[in-house]
């Protein structure tokens, strides 16, 4: 059963998510809704990633030896001024990207594995994903037109 | 003769609620209230009491007219005349037969026109000189100087985005909506906003996250037919005195409301309330949370309504299912035992009065906390009948206006920037191609405006009738961008503001009582201001200055017609109607014409509906449907947009939401280094930044300088004693005033947001000790209102110097009433003293509004100084 190498997947994927939010947060402390909104969900990816642990530790149990290159990096250090901020965004987008399509299939994966502990994980989790990809194309969309067409 | 500047209520006329007829008349639909006799169902049993200041030397006999307006100093809109002798404005008188205030005004009416005559008035254009200072000039090397560089950053692709726009809460109707079509189809730019970011956004976000769309549900006639008030973070006493004095009627008559006030100060209304919860700051959701949770356990709402009209009660119920009164009383730091009875006392009356302000607006999860007030209202089924009513009130006078016509952070008439029929609707009303109008996104919000200005992508701000370099938060930053090299910044404004005096080009603008215009009462009262006067030297209405702009930039539609088709006041006016047909402001019942009569109109009004509508939502049907919604909603923790689909998905059908969210502490909490929370406010006497309060004798005097408020136990461990100087300190910055020990919350320090630098002749402290309240509060907003937190900024306070027998700047009036009894009372003196006239017994029966249509000569009052006033109704009874 592979089950545990995507928990595994979700697990760090929900680590680096909180990491990268709490980078770009600090980095752009001159945009407080950043700043403090990229802090709160920080701390909701660190429940998540505290919420997947012990299934982590129960599936790793019946797996076989972890896949290669299972894991891709999607964040690689912070940028500046109002097109660095955009870029920024969009990394923590596609993270949460990464993790929210994790959700949805070890949400199957648990209902193959009739596992309604897991179930119950996935349903409260994957919302709160859902709106942080949400609130970061949101706050995109408000910032393009001024980096991209405006700012010289 | 009555001092105002001691008593700012004024006297007694104690009232009790209608007759039962009176309350089923007053529930009937407009249409049938028509054909009642006698005005039953539109009248209001407050007693009259015309209030009247005038001149020293000047009598009623000697004022040559007086000319209708309305009050631009807080945002009750209380009507009245203004006196004028000689082509000044000598004094004022309320309007008795108005339905706002029934001829009573707030001190900062009765004193604050003086300001109108004052010698430091703009009077001419100014614009930088060769040396860098601000040098007078003619308009129109003034305006041309502005078109020229407006064209210059136009040019090329983004052309818009280089301009921004701050606007005020004190303009009028015509001028918003003049400068909101100038910015949105003329220059096409989101980035307009205004003052009214700081005091009224979270009141729209709330009404158009609850209800669908913006309007406020409520009468102030709720106050003679309630049985119950509560007073959310809203200390109205000082803020809309008027009002307070309606309640306080309430209270010394018969059948007298019960009271809730949550406020971590002991001001007037908590002094008066039978239960006052002195939460900690920034703990409103959490309260919001537990009083909710009562509700549903106990089962204390209306399982009908909620069915019938509401969406959300099951997610509602799960969020508040932990939120035990036990668990809020941890958080807020208040006893359990009051958490118990303010929710008894929302549950078991049957017509509650509710109003919340900035206790709540600016503090945290505001948006989220003002939404619980309406989940109250709709769980209990206390909306659109007669006593059941909801003010999100405003914090300035013509906040609503700017909401309306989209001036601010809104689209004209409520419309929803993400649904493109509403704004095809708008380019076909202005002629121009859907594209020019910008709404790939919310309009920008002032914070963002400002971070723009700072990072140098907008290089135009535009600032007109209000005073960024006070009023916003975190002072030195914005200091910092208003005087950058690359920004040019144009200020509209009557006096050399702090702000004024960063600028390139000032231009000198008329006030209230030298131009004409309308605007909107929370209540969604109509009044119409009349010029009473010439404006000072060559100073302009704000209208004419927009008209003049767009006239000079040769704004067109796609026909090449100019894009503004308006000249004066009443053809924008009707412009405006035109533009607010169909939408929940509807004006189009209303003119000028009928505005002169005795008293505001309420809207909508329609050739249908033509003397107004008294309560929005009275079949329980709301505005949520898709197309005609003013949001599809957010993600009150993040501000997260839904999208259209995510809305229709819900079906909401005209039923109103529950807007659930958790309690989640301040961005900023106390700790070791800061360990005291500031709260920062308004005080009785004075307005926004004290340009024209600061002008007027009798208000300076009461209050000339800020103070900062201690609790007796924070004073005593820090060794601090009333009027010793203090430090507050916060990460941002610091000031030094005298303190005054009151009944302020243990942990909470005050002070009061009103006072800048323009009297010392300055735009900040410069070398001086800094002394306004936003040196300290920090930058952060409200997710979905984007409302900044003025209320939550942690900060330690140390004592730099004795009394040496001096005392603090302090009012012994409202609030920062003294704990040491020795201080001496606040007092006018014979300079403050206005009159009071009553109403004879019996000679208006019941109401006032069924004399509408009679002028009523001034002889026609009886003069008389109140009686024994009636004894407060204590505790104990």
């Amino acid at each position: 059963m592979h089950l545990a190498h995507y928990l595994g997947l979700l697990h760090r994927s929900q680590i680096e998510l909180a990491g990268a939010l709490r980078e770009i947060g600090e980095h752009h402390r001159d945009e407080p809704d950043v700043h403090h909104v990229c802090e709160r969900l920080a701390a909701q990816c660190d429940d998540h990633a505290g919420r997947l642990e012990p299934f982590v530790r129960r599936y790793s149990e019946e797996a076989p030896q972890e896949p290669e290159r299972l894991h891709s990096t999607l964040f690689s250090g912070t940028r500046s001024g109002g097109l660095g901020l955009l870029r920024d965004l969009h990394d923590l987008y596609l993270m949460a990207a990464e993790c929210d399509i994790s959700w949805t299939l070890i949400g199957q994966a648990a209902q193959g594995a009739r596992d309604t502990g897991l179930l119950e994980v996935v349903s409260r989790c994957e919302s709160e994903t859902a709106t942080q990809m949400t609130w970061l194309s949101t706050r995109m969309k408000q910032a393009a037109p001024q980096a991209l067409v405006v700012a010289s | 003769m009555s001092d105002r500047i001691a008593d700012p209520w004024g006297s007694r006329t104690p009232y009790g609620p209608p007759a039962v007829v009176e309350r089923l008349a007053a529930s009937l639909p407009g249409r049938l209230k028509d054909v009642l006799p006698g005005d039953l169902g539109r009248r209001s049993p407050w007693p009259v009491r015309v209030d009247t200041f005038l001149q020293e030397g000047i009598g009623e006999q000697d004022v040559d007219a007086w000319v209708q307006a309305a009050s631009i100093m807080h945002s009750n809109g209380d009507a009245m005349d203004i006196a004028v002798k000689d082509g000044r404005i000598v004094g004022v008188r309320g309007r008795a037969g108005d339905r706002v205030n029934h001829g009573r005004l707030d001190p900062k009416d009765l004193y604050g026109w003086q300001a109108n005559n004052s010698p430091d008035r703009l009077t001419r254009p100014l614009i930088r000189g060769c040396g860098g200072e601000l040098v007078e000039t003619d308009w129109d090397t003034a305006m041309n100087l502005i078109v020229a560089k407006s064209k210059e950053l136009l040019d090329g692709p983004g052309g818009w985005g280089h301009f921004g726009f701050h606007t005020s809460g004190q303009l009028f109707l015509e001028e918003y909506y003049t400068l909101g079509v100038i910015g949105k189809a003329g220059i096409g730019t989101p980035h307009m906003d205004g003052n009214t970011r700081l005091c009224t956004a979270t009141a729209a976000a709330a009404l158009k996250a609850s209800f669908g769309t913006d309007g406020q549900p409520g009468s102030y006639t709720d106050v003679d037919h309630c049985d119950a008030i509560a007073l959310w973070g809203h200390n109205v006493a000082e803020t809309q005195t008027v009002l307070w004095a309606r309640m306080l009627d309430r209270r010394r008559g018969p059948r007298p409301p019960a009271m809730l006030a949550v406020d971590p100060r002991e001001t007037p209304v908590a002094r008066e309330a039978d239960v006052h919860l002195a939460i900690r700051s920034g703990t409103n959701m959490a309260l919001m949370n537990a009083l909710i949770h009562v509700l549903i356990d106990k089962g204390w709402y209306d399982e009908r309504y909620v069915r019938a009209h509401t969406l959300g009660f099951g997610e509602l119920q799960r969020t508040v299912a932990e939120c035990t009164p036990e668990w809020a009383a941890q958080i807020c730091d208040v006893p359990v035992r009051l958490i118990e009875q303010a929710a008894e006392l929302l549950g078991s009356c049957d017509r509650l009065l509710s109003t919340v302000l900035q206790g709540f607006y600016q503090s945290n999860q505001a948006t989220a906390a003002a939404c619980q007030v309406n989940n109250i209202h709709l769980l209990r089924g206390m909306l659109g009948r007669p006593g059941a009513g909801l003010y999100q009130m405003n914090g300035q006078p013509t906040a609503q206006n700017t909401r309306e016509a989209g001036a601010n952070g809104d689209l004209p008439g409520m419309r929803n920037w993400d649904n493109p029929e509403h704004i095809r609707r708008l380019a076909e009303l202005w002629n121009v191609d859907p594209s020019v109008i910008p709404h790939w996104a919310p309009p920008t919000h002032a914070m963002q405006v400002f971070r723009y200005a700072e990072q140098g992508s907008i290089k135009l701000l535009w600032v007109s009738a209000t005073n960024p370099a006070v009023s916003l938060p975190d002072l030195a930053r914005i200091r910092r961008i208003l005087a950058g090299d690359e920004l040019f910044l144009v200020v509209q404004d009557l006096f050399l503001t702090e702000t004024a005096r960063f600028a390139d080009v000032v231009l000198p603008a008329a006030t209230w009582g030298e131009k004409q215009g309308t605007f909107t009462s929370v209540d969604r009262t109509v009044h119409l201001a009349d010029k009473a006067v010439e404006p000072p030297g060559e100073a302009r209405p704000d209208l004419d200055i927009f008209l003049d702009y767009a006239r000079r930039m040769d704004f067109r539609d796609k026909d090449g017609a100019p894009l503004i088709k308006w000249h004066d006041p009443e053809s924008a006016f009707e412009a405006w109607k035109a533009c607010s047909a169909g939408r929940p402001c509807d004006y189009t019942g209303i003119t000028y014409e009928k505005l002169r009569g005795e008293s505001g109109v309420q809207w909508p009004c329609t050739p249908g509906a033509p003397r107004g509508t008294e309560r929005l939502y009275t079949g329980g049907r709301f505005n949520t449907d898709p197309g005609y919604c003013e949001t599809y909603g957010h993600d009150l923790l993040t501000g997260a947009e839904y999208s259209e689909e995510q809305y229709r998905a819900k079906e909401p059908g005209g039923r109103a939401f529950l807007q659930a969210a958790p309690y989640q502490p301040s961005p900023e909490v106390p700790g070791q280094e800061y360990p005291l929370l500031l709260t920062t406010g308004r005080t009785v006497y004075h307005f926004h930044t004290r340009t024209k309060t600061g002008r007027a004798p009798q208000l300076n005097d009461a209050a000339p300088e800020p103070w900062v408020e201690l609790s007796p136990g924070d004073a005593s461990a820090m060794g601090v004693s009333e009027g010793d100087t203090v430090r507050v300190e916060s990460p941002r910055g610091a000031l030094e005033a005298r303190a005054r020990v009151c009944g302020t919350r243990p942990g909470v320090v005050f002070v009061p947001f009103h006072y800048g630098y323009w009297d010392r002749d300055d735009s900040g402290p410069g070398d001086g000790t800094a002394r306004a309240a936003n040196e300290l509060t920090i930058t952060s907003w409200d997710p979905v209102s984007k409302q900044p937190l003025y209320k939550v900024a942690a900060v330690r306070v140390s004592k730099v110097a004795g009394a040496d027998g001096a005392l603090s700047a302090a009012p012994t009036v409202g609030a920062a009433a003294p704990h040491d009894p020795r201080v001496p009372r606040t007092a006018g003196g014979p300079a403050a003293e206005a009159s009071e006239a009553f109403e004879r017994p019996g000679d208006g029966g019941p109401g006032v509004q069924e004399r509408s249509g009679l002028r009523r000569d001034p002889g026609d009052r009886e003069r008389f100084t109140p009686r024994d006033r009636v004894p407060r109704r204590t505790e104990e009874e």
